[in-house]
């Protein structure tokens, strides 16, 4: 599980030689995150991100479960249970408020995460299980903050929760039974509010769960690098601890202070008034969107507005909404090419800016109305990415030449040194 | 202990009497857990409470030709309109052919009764709440609903026309009571 010069865990305390033979729980934590785990030497800051989504993680099962003991899951009195936690519960304003720009600062990171995944082929050989396990994680975290959205029953939690049952209505037949099923009646009321509160509850756990199991396989080939090179021996590593803590420690640092500078200055820029008003079931806000980090793929929901071949536009939107995070589990197979780096990568690299370009777009179309030029926006968009998966991935990881790569992370370190001391040319 | 020899005595189409004792307990533990996992997702449908909501009586005397309002089923919204005889006009020129859930007006409507066009206020893509029922309200490019959502037209017989949505306005199950009396459901 780690590499043969990793230092072994030798206690020397009585407690904890009696302990680590009972319960070798010290011994885990020391080969995990400790001196007894050796990580490549060269890290950036993009690697920081996994430890900012779990501290992301742990601040919002805390506030989670703190919110809980104040609220009330029924249609007749949850909005207005919310508004006790922000007017009179000793500090409620402060916990809600950081539980729901937590949510928003999980999936920034989670992001950010996912981007250096890409960007330096984290998902490639031999790291494809930590890769589905990941993609998995994030299936868990939006179907736990859409359902935490439903739970203060404002205008926008009622709509959304309508709107998104509703995908499960496109498929044929048993779509609209299934959409009964999920909801405990026609439209949502205090069965699917009660359903969702218990979920809401439960999935942070599953999530904390298939997190060990990512880490879990992650600690199998360790992690990898900005240059992609595999570590080949011990002069590649420094141990985890020190060198990982404080730099992680740093970036916690950073993440905090702006968490809570959203939370304190600015807590309803990323929400939306409307979920301030109580939810209607007669009357649809004028314009509905999801929360910022669904609007890429409400976009590509929204460009199918035609039939096409024997499929309707709706099951089409649909289909392609599911597929186009379910691509993500085909990645590791549809880019072939064996550099994993962008950095040596000089074609790909160019389709990937392209890409997140792409995203950017879909997620200002999300933002928009049904009407023109945004709907021909989110179609280009949606074609375009799907195309970058499956068209263009698979040809630029065969034709592509790839840049010469230094032998070892060691070379690549010290080359990079060696040119920032003498010829001052910053060319990595 | 039994040993292998011994488990295998006497038998001789190689079925041990062991083999036949697991494949009972397991198929008996898999009957078990599937009568048990039934009721479990079974609770998920609706109760009988949100059931028993399924019936609503209507008044439409006060409606007045070319108005339409919103009243509630089963807590959805329902759209009664009182067409005017050009809207009506309107509905029967379209060719059937150019509809994507070809319907007519008559198959949508009440015999002897068809300016009173009663429809769900669901839009059939997403379900959302179309606009058109209320005075003033932007009614599409047919005259009809329009749904804000994601841009889907409807026209004077609550037809879908143009946008996302796969079919009409749902019409629900009702009859005239009286002649100014709707029940739906």
């Amino acid at each position: 599980m780690s590499f043969p010069w990793a230092k072994p865990y030798e206690p020397t305390h009585p407690l904890m030689k009696w302990m680590d033979e009972k319960l070798p729980i010290p011994r885990l934590v020391y080969n995990a995150t400790g001196p007894g785990y050796p990580v490549p030497r060269n890290l950036n800051y993009f690697w920081n991100f996994g430890v900012l989504a779990g501290a992301a993680l742990m601040i919002q099962i805390i506030t989670g479960i703190v919110l809980a003991m104040h609220y009330a899951a029924n249609a007749s009195v949850a909005f207005n249970s919310v508004e006790h936690i922000m007017r009179d519960v000793n500090a409620g304003w402060f916990i809600r408020y950081a539980h729901m720009n937590g949510a928003s600062m999980f999936f920034i990171v989670v992001y950010l995460h996912i981007f250096r995944g890409l960007y330096y082929g984290s998902y490639k050989a031999p790291r494809e299980m930590v890769w589905l396990l990941g993609v998995v994680i994030f299936l868990l975290m939006m179907a736990t903050a859409f359902m935490g959205y439903v739970l203060p029953w404002g205008q926008m939690s009622f709509w959304g929760a309508q709107v998104i049952t509703g995908f499960f209505s496109a498929i044929p037949i048993v779509g609209e039974p299934v959409r009964e099923w999920l909801l405990g009646g026609f439209v949502p009321d205090n069965a699917t509010l009660n359903r969702f509160f218990s979920l809401h509850y439960l999935l942070p756990f599953v999530i904390l769960g298939v997190i060990i199991l990512h880490i879990w396989a992650l600690h199998i080939p360790g992690s990898s690098n900005p240059t992609g090179i595999e570590v080949k021996d011990e002069q590649d590593t420094v141990p985890f601890h020190p060198y990982y803590t404080a730099k992680d420690g740093f970036g916690v640092g950073v993440f905090l202070l702006i968490f809570v500078a959203l939370t304190f200055f600015s807590p309803n820029t990323l929400g939306h008034a409307d979920n301030y008003i109580p939810a209607n079931s007669l009357s649809t806000p004028a314009h509905i969107v999801p929360e910022w980090y669904f609007l890429p793929f409400y976009a590509i929901l929204k460009a199918f507005t035609f039939n096409f071949l024997w499929i309707d536009a709706k099951l089409w939107g649909v289909i392609a909404m599911f597929a186009s995070i379910a691509l993500l589990f085909f990645l590791p197979w549809l880019d072939s090419s064996p550099i994993k780096s962008s950095n040596y990568r000089p074609l790909y690299r160019i389709f990937f800016w392209i890409l997140v370009a792409d995203v950017l777009l879909l997620g200002f179309c999300g933002m928009q109305p049904a009407e023109q030029p945004y709907v021909i926006l989110s179609q280009l968009g949606a074609i375009y990415y799907f195309a970058h998966f499956l068209v263009i991935l698979p040809i630029v990881s065969r034709i592509e030449r790839p840049l010469p790569m230094p032998n070892s992370i060691t070379e690549a370190v010290l080359a990079k040194h060696a040119t920032d001391t003498s010829s001052a040319s910053a060319t990595a | 202990m039994a040993s292998e020899s011994e488990l295998n005595a006497g038998i001789e189409d190689g079925v041990r009497r062991r083999d036949f004792i697991n494949i009972a307990a397991v198929s008996f533990a898999g009957v078990g857990s599937v009568a048990v996992v039934l009721p479990l997702l079974n609770q998920m449908n609706p109760s009988a409470d949100v059931l028993a909501l399924s019936s609503t009586e209507i008044d439409i005397s006060a409606i007045q030709p070319g108005q339409a309002i919103k009243t509630s089923w089963r807590k959805q919204p329902v759209f009664v309109r009182n067409l005017v005889a050009k809207e009506i006009a309107e509905a029967k020129a379209v060719p059937l052919g150019d509809l994507r859930d070809p319907q007519t007006i008559d198959e949508r409507t009440k015999p002897g009764k068809e300016n009173w066009l009663i429809t769900l206020g669901v839009c059939t893509h997403l379900g959302c709440v179309p606009l058109g029922a209320a005075e003033g309200e932007n009614r599409g490019d047919f005259g009809g609903y329009f749904c804000p959502c994601h841009g889907s037209h409807y026209d004077t017989a609550a037809r879908i026309r143009k946008g996302p949505a796969p079919t009409n306005l749902v019409v629900p199950p009702y009859e005239f009571t009286s002649d100014t009396v709707v029940t739906i459901g």
